[in-house]
């Protein structure tokens, strides 16, 4: 979905459901799947079909020409092997890893540090709460041009801050060796809004009368978190830290608009290089694009796999 | 720490958040001449209209056809989503488990896979380039995402009343049209706003299936404005921040949703 971190899907409970559970359904299947039955076809028609196209994509040996025409000779794994062995296949591999757990623990740690100071209710805090959210609601593009030109060399803000601290301008975008930096700072400010309300709510759950009883034990602020706030919140973080590498693995949007995974290749992550061999260049070669695309959907669904199996013991526990 | 200093504490960190989008504002009002002085001004100090004047001339039917695609993606999703959060909630379809399990995966599923895949889809089809189909591609987006909201909120409409209403008489589409759909105002609230800013912010699906097309979304208006013109960054920041608007909007009007929508699911209540 667009966006970098989008939103958690709910659980679905049935807990409105139970006073009916011990009769017999008084409306039929027939009328149940009737409701259901414009989502399946539509899950079939546009989630269904484009993986399977995508799928298909990967497997043949595409050009412009039998693109049109669709009689692209089958390869079988050809196109993977190709994705493999190309010299872009270990940094996009490492740039992806990279910038999935550099954003993740630095949206989790700053989104939790302000969870825990707003929930200690002070004037303001709701209102400078709900405020918090605005970077999370921009468009995209919003936010990486506004980053990109905060981070241009000669005219960007933060060089100028920088240079009244005495520190020499930074090539943020135009260097390789600080564009993936870039765009890591840039998706951390993005995500922290997620981790902070999701966090907040958690902490919501926590009971006031623990804080109380470890103060009279004489347990200091530090103390409390490390034994209290800590623990019991483990399963929100699980689900936080899960959901969020799903959505981080698949950041696309503001590497692309910020650096378009360069300069040479030094911000490209699988989502980008999928995106380029597709799209960016003259010719394009939709196949590997494809492989690409597929190997970034495996790993995200093993980790939302295990990001349902963690929520479903949770909802039972 | 007195709660003075904290609040006091708080307005700083929120200024430190919030500082790129004052800086978007700050560079939307600066002249061109004043764009490059060294060091930046920190406020506008000769305020200049000049980049909302470029947004007046030349990006409004992008915000027209991003308006018109967005209405649509959000008409389409609770026309498909409300009905199927419906059956899941209250009408226990056999196999309603794996439909939630497939709408959860859905999710997951990189927006980049989707587009190569709508691409060949529409290139056969000669869809690329079209509303409709931007429409189409744009709620996939969302559609998972509202029929679970749909479901949990519909399963917290009691049993009892629609059983009065089948005592009455009344069948499932029945019951549905005039008990359900009323009751779950504000899940159709919370699926309108996020359907319509997702559809508003998306960029993946307007490049790849929409670029160099007449009908372009705001997305690429932006983006078009960053490779051809990148002098003129008031009027690229004036874009952004009128292209940020809805967003706005959402957060003014309806925070309680989003904040609702943000944490549903991913939290156990």
């Amino acid at each position: 979905m667009s966006q970098t971190t989008q939103v958690p899907r709910p659980r679905t409970d049935s807990k409105g459901a139970a006073p009916e559970a011990g009769r017999r359904p008084a409306s039929p299947q027939w009328a149940a799947w009737a409701f259901l039955a414009p989502v399946t076809l539509y899950l079939v028609l546009f989630y269904a079909y484009p993986l399977y196209r995508n799928l298909d994509l990967s497997l043949r040996n595409y050009t412009v020409r039998s693109f049109v025409q669709g009689d692209a000779p089958f390869t079988g794994l050809a196109n993977y092997r190709r994705v493999f062995e190309d010299p872009t296949f270990a940094p996009a591999l490492l740039h992806t890893v990279v910038f999935t757990g550099v954003c993740l623990v630095f949206q989790y740690a700053i989104g939790l540090a302000l969870a825990v100071f707003f929930n200690q209710n002070f004037r303001l805090s709701a209102t400078l709460r709900a405020l918090f959210l605005v970077p999370w609601l921009l468009p995209l593009i919003v936010s990486a041009s506004t980053w990109s030109w905060m981070l241009n060399s000669d005219s960007g803000i933060v060089n100028a801050v920088l240079h009244a601290v005495g520190i020499g301008p930074v090539n943020w975008l135009t260097s390789p060796s600080w564009s993936l930096t870039s765009v890591i700072i840039a998706n951390i400010w993005i995500g922290v809004p997620f981790n902070l309300v999701v966090l907040y709510s958690g902490l919501q759950s926590i009971p006031g009368s623990l804080y109380e009883a470890a103060a009279i034990d004489g347990a200091g602020s530090w103390r409390r978190f490390w034994s209290i706030t800590f623990p019991l919140l483990r399963p929100v973080s699980a689900i936080t830290l899960l959901l969020g590498l799903v959505y981080t693995l698949k950041v696309f949007d503001i590497i692309w608009i910020m650096t378009k995974g360069g300069p040479a290749d030094s911000s490209t992550t699988f989502a980008t290089w999928s995106y380029q061999l597709g799209f960016g260049n003259l010719l394009p070669a939709f196949g590997p694009g494809a492989a690409v695309g597929n190997l970034l959907v495996v790993a995200a669904l093993v980790f939302g796999l295990v990001y349902v199996r963690v929520q479903r013991k949770q909802a039972l526990s | 720490m007195s709660k003075g200093l904290k609040t006091a504490l708080g307005l700083l960190l929120t200024g430190i958040m919030l500082f790129p989008v004052y800086w978007m504002i700050n560079v939307s009002l600066t002249r061109d001449q004043d764009m490059r002085k060294s060091p930046p001004d920190l406020f506008p100090s000769h305020v200049t209209l000049e980049g909302y004047r470029a947004v007046v001339d030349q990006q409004l039917p992008y915000l027209g056809t991003s308006l018109v695609i967005g209405l649509g993606t959000v008409a389409l999703t609770v026309a498909l989503a409300a009905p199927a959060g419906y059956a899941l909630a209250k009408l226990r379809p056999r196999g309603g488990g794996i439909m939630s399990f497939v709408l959860l995966a859905a999710q997951m599923i990189p927006g980049i896979i989707m587009a190569m895949g709508f691409y060949a889809i529409y290139l056969q089809l000669g869809l690329l380039q079209t509303v409709p189909g931007l429409i189409v591609a744009d709620s996939t987006l969302a559609v998972p995402f509202a029929v679970l909201i749909f479901t949990a909120f519909m399963s917290g409409i009691p049993g009892e009343l629609l059983q009065a209403a089948r005592t009455d008489g009344a069948g499932p589409l029945r019951t549905f049209w005039s008990i359900v759909l009323p009751m779950s105002r504000n899940a159709v609230v919370t699926v309108s706003l996020f359907a319509f800013l997702w559809s508003w912010s998306d960029f993946i699906f307007a490049s790849t299936l929409a670029g160099g097309g007449a009908h372009e979304p705001i997305t690429l208006g932006i983006y078009h404005y960053i490779g051809n013109n990148n002098q003129q960054w008031n009027a690229i920041m004036a874009t952004a921040v009128v292209a940020s608007l809805p967003a706005a909007v959402i957060l003014v009007l309806a925070q309680r949703y989003v904040a609702a929508g943000v944490t549903a699911g991913a939290v156990k209540d």
